[in-house]
């Protein structure tokens, strides 16, 4: 059971947006990351993903699959060998004015020696009926210790306001 | 140009950088891929709509008369 919940690092986007943040030098003293993040896109759509990568390695290490809902109906989604796990959400332009997505990754044991598991909770804002909420279960089959994390848009950029919070979490 | 905001955890420095032309040319490949995966989910959405349109005509009821059913 995690005891303790350190704050690393945050940033929050600038005028100019972003096309992703990255987050380096993360030191190994913890047990788990967790990345709290709150992202608008400037795609336009209602919902948009967010391209996770550890240590910068894209390739085919990465796995995942989603459950997912859109505010009318229910599915799940999957991927493997793919160079990034990107079923995380960003709130895009085509939804409410000033919304922001809302996510949490979690990074049990990144600092070990195997394989690294991600779980990741989104949901996008939209004052309308269709959204998007996911739940996302990931692997990178990269053993490396993780000391960066990325956070990409695939096709725009994040905007103005945006922010991301990087945590160390050590148990007891 | 686009940025990327970098994060030092180690020293708490954050920098806002352009892309290097290989990182704009990874962006592509991403928005690419982005593309492609998006045009399949939207098919899939597509198709299972579709199957439960066709499945309620042949109860022939609607989708509120189907979600009363599941009360």
């Amino acid at each position: 059971m995690a005891t303790t919940y350190t704050l690393i690092s945050s940033v929050t986007v600038g005028s100019g947006g972003a096309a992703n943040i990255d987050f380096t030098g993360i030191p190994s003293t913890y047990t788990d990351l967790l990345v709290k993040y709150s992202i608008r896109d400037s795609n336009n759509s209602i919902s948009q993903n967010i391209n996770l990568t550890f240590n910068n390695a894209g390739g085919t290490a990465y796995s995942e699959r989603l459950l997912y809902g859109s505010g009318s109906a229910a599915q799940s989604f999957s991927s493997s060998s793919a160079a990034n796990i990107n079923f995380q959400y960003a709130t895009g332009v085509a939804a409410t004015a000033s919304t922001f997505s809302n996510g949490e990754i979690y990074i049990p044991n990144y600092a070990g020696s195997t394989a690294k598991s991600v779980s990741v909770d989104s949901v996008v804002e939209n004052n309308a009926s269709g959204t998007a909420m996911g739940l996302n279960a990931g692997l990178s089959s990269n053993t490396a210790a993780i000391t960066s994390v990325k956070l990409a848009s695939p096709s725009g950029t994040f905007q103005q306001y945006s922010t991301a919070y990087l945590y160390g979490i050590s148990n007891a | 140009m686009t940025n990327k905001i970098v994060v030092d955890c180690l020293t708490g420095e954050v920098q806002e950088i352009a892309l290097t032309e290989a990182e704009i040319a990874e962006r592509e490949v991403m928005a690419a891929e982005y593309a492609e995966q998006k045009a399949a989910e939207d098919a899939e959405k597509a198709e299972q709509a579709k199957a439960k349109k066709a499945l309620l005509t042949k109860l022939g009821i609607t989708a509120e008369e189907a979600q009363l059913l599941l009360l």
